[in-house]
């Protein structure tokens, strides 16, 4: 019993990191673009394909291959219904939503004529068998995988020039835009930055989960409460909101079930929510909204 | 190409359907309630083909498809061609009710095969009752149901469970964890193997349940390491199980320490969680790809030039494949696709399937079938260690089981 108990720390970490793996990408698209993103969790999908796909290429180690490619596949394709669509609905974030859910059915079955209904394999790679007390080592490699994210995330954001533009951008606008930045082109890299994670977190998905055409929408309500709950468009309040969340969520089914640590976590969130209906965190902003 | 083939030996069934008609009785052709008329018979196919549950049911349907193609190759049903009207029943349990209905009334299909999990029957149950339509469930179930419109060609309980009970028996695994999705099957088929393993000297460990689609499974997983059990009785659905097998592999637990029996996971799924995470585990059915029959090699060729090599077969398929020429010999054996009267033909009625010998148990409206343990091999293919020797005569209510006292009620 002791032991059951002391084990569900690291693995209350561990799923929090699977929390924020796919979060990060909403923190961005939602957070601060305002864009309610439904396909979010279709890129996700499209990153585990792509590690699906290379292993005709790179065997086992397709994970690891697959991480930056992931990126790519995945931003592009966040990037193309960004141009294509969401861009016509800036501001209408109830469209927005509509427009975004149809796109994450059609991109489910699009996914189900091209690799078929049934899920596909993913071998792990070799050194990723194993575990260190009650956590195996892919579980430390996808908390390896959200840590380097965040700080990627964080240096990119504080310490380039882009991110900083993304920054202003996200504070003020209007401000922004009379100050010489090019927004549109700042709205398409955010969007590129942010559906690139999505596919990342796919990647990390294939070593613990299904690999099929419906595993987007098994995380994308939960990639959602962690944005709303640590403050939009903060990656520190993400951070402490996904933590938070694994924790409560792996000793609330310790001491209950599956079933019943859901509305557990949906209740505290739902409670929290009422005290602060901003999040965690709040973004300092000028703008008139 | 292969439309117009159908379409012409259509018009030629429907000519020679009509010349006889002309010359013969004209009840064959006449009073088919519904369905009957026209050219063609039009069946129903009512399955998820789309949502969580689409994973298993398309190859469902894929394999009735078969079986409709192959029998109006053949020459049909009572002279006409099938006609397969295909619904999607979107993992969503009422909407397999407004489809079933839609399919009766508008289409007027003679018959629907259709279903996978048993909230979805439940939710159709009612619905061909009240307008005393047929339907064929083709997947196992946790039993304690008899409908008259409703034909179960998957195993129930004492064709599948209580035998992967009576084999971790005898193999000696006395400690179990109850492991399944959060649902009706899991939940009713716990009630039965908790009242067995009290009537047969096993200890139930801990019993778990997760949502459908379900996919963190470390908590659980440490809550069944720090149980110790002899083995696992697994009844999850759908996705779930490949994030189970996933995680339980990569927490150390193999298939020697801790033997997970599952009662969802067929050929089909092996490959979606991975040989590697599931190789060795046993699993109960009554049907593999390797079941040594004559009409098993003749099914799995057929399949595998139909859908591609790669394919593979499993036992809800075969079920649905073989719903669909019951209904047929039925039919035949009725002179008519009408529904009481097929009903009453078709207890008694026995085919050699691929699994071996079928009868249709009149009373209960469910099959004799053999039960078969088999484990997952390297290859992703299951290997039959165990049979019942017999087709077991079907128990829906467990009434011959003395253990079983309380559980019909």
């Amino acid at each position: 019993m002791v032991e059951g108990f002391l084990n569900q720390l690291p693995i209350g970490l561990s799923i929090g990191a699977v929390l924020l793996l796919i979060a990060l990408g909403l923190t961005f698209t939602f957070g601060q673009m305002g864009v309610i993103n439904m396909a979010h969790g279709e890129f996700i999908m499209a990153g585990a394909y792509t590690a699906f796909l290379l292993q005709d290429f790179a065997g086992r180690s397709a994970v690891l291959v697959a991480l930056p490619v992931a990126f790519v596949v995945a931003g592009l394709m966040g990037l193309l219904l960004e141009r294509l669509a969401i861009r016509h609905f800036y501001g209408r974030p109830l469209d927005t939503l509509l427009l975004t859910w149809g796109v994450s059915l059609v991109l489910q079955q699009v996914a189900r004529d091209l690799f078929g209904a049934p899920n596909v394999q993913v071998l792990s790679p070799t050194w990723l068998q194993g575990a260190i007390g009650p956590m195996p080592y892919n579980r430390l490699f996808i908390l390896a995988l959200a840590v380097g994210s965040v700080v990627a995330i964080w240096l990119y954001m504080n310490r380039s020039a882009q991110g900083r533009r993304m920054q202003a951008v996200m504070q003020n606008r209007q401000l922004a835009a009379t100050s010489g930045i090019n927004t549109g082109r700042v709205d398409q890299r955010t969007f590129f930055i942010g559906s690139g994670l999505a596919g990342i977190a796919g990647v990390a998905l294939t070593l613990i989960g299904p690999v099929g055409p419906t595993l987007g929408t098994y995380y994308i309500v939960d990639a959602f409460l962690v944005v709303v709950a640590g403050g939009l468009g903060q990656l520190r309040g993400a951070v402490i909101a996904a933590a938070a969340l694994g924790l409560l969520n792996s000793y609330a089914e310790f001491w209950t079930n599956a079933s019943l640590a859901k509305v557990i976590v949906f209740a505290a969130i739902i409670a929290f929510l009422q005290f602060r209906p901003q999040g965690l965190f709040v973004l300092r902003s000028r703008a008139l909204t | 190409m292969r439309n117009s083939t159908w379409r012409a030996g259509a018009v030629a069934a429907a000519l020679v359907t009509a010349i006889a008609a002309c010359g013969g009785d004209p009840a064959t052709t006449e009073g088919t309630a519904s369905g009957g008329g026209g050219d063609t018979i039009k069946v129903g196919l009512l399955h998820s083909l789309s949502g969580t549950m689409a994973i298993s049911e398309v190859t469902v349907r894929d394999a009735e498809l078969l079986a409709i193609e192959e029998i109006n190759k053949a020459g049909g049903v009572l002279g006409k061609q099938l006609e397969p009207v295909v619904e999607d029943g979107a993992s969503d349990w009422p909407t397999f009710a407004e489809k079933a209905n839609k399919l009766i009334a508008q289409d007027k299909v003679a018959t629907v095969f259709g279903g996978w999990t048993s909230a979805s029957r439940k939710a159709m149950l009612p619905v061909f009752e009240k307008r005393k339509a047929l339907l064929w469930y083709p997947v196992q179930y946790e039993g304690l149901e008899s409908s008259p419109y409703i034909f179960y060609t998957g195993a129930t309980t004492n064709q599948q469970i209580i035998p992967g009970l009576d084999y971790l028996k005898e193999q000696g695994k006395k400690k179990i964890f109850l492991v399944g999705s959060d649902y009706v099957f899991p939940r009713t088929a716990n009630k039965i193997i908790k009242a067995y393993a009290a009537a047969n000297g096993m200890e139930i460990l801990g019993e778990e349940y997760t949502p459908l689609g379900h996919t963190e499974y470390s908590t659980l997983t440490n809550k069944v390491v720090q149980a110790k059990p002899d083995a696992v009785f697994n009844t999850l659905n759908g996705d779930s199980n490949v994030a189970f097998f996933k995680q339980l592999k990569s927490a150390g637990v193999t298939a020697e320490s801790m033997p997970v029996l599952s009662v969802s996971v067929a050929e089909e799924e092996v490959t979606g969680i991975g040989v590697d995470n599931i190789v060795g585990h046993p699993v109960a059915w009554n049907y593999y790809q390797t079941t040594e029959t004559a009409a098993n090699t003749k099914f799995v060729e057929a399949f595998k030039a139909k859908y591609g090599a790669t394919k593979v077969t499993s036992d809800p398929m075969e079920a649905g494949y073989n719903a669909v020429y019951l209904w047929a010999e039925a039919a035949k054996k009725a002179g008519t696709v009408e529904v009481e009267a097929l009903k009453k033909a078709a207890g008694g009625i026995a085919l050699e399937r691929p699994e071996g010998l079928v009868t249709i148990d009149g009373e209960t409206q469910h099959m004799y079938k053999t039960a078969r343990i088999g484990i997952i091999q390297p290859d992703g293919l299951i290997k039959e260690v165990w049979n019942s020797g017999e087709p077991i005569k079907p128990d829906p209510y467990l009434k011959t089981y003395p253990w079983a006292g309380g559980l019909a009620s």
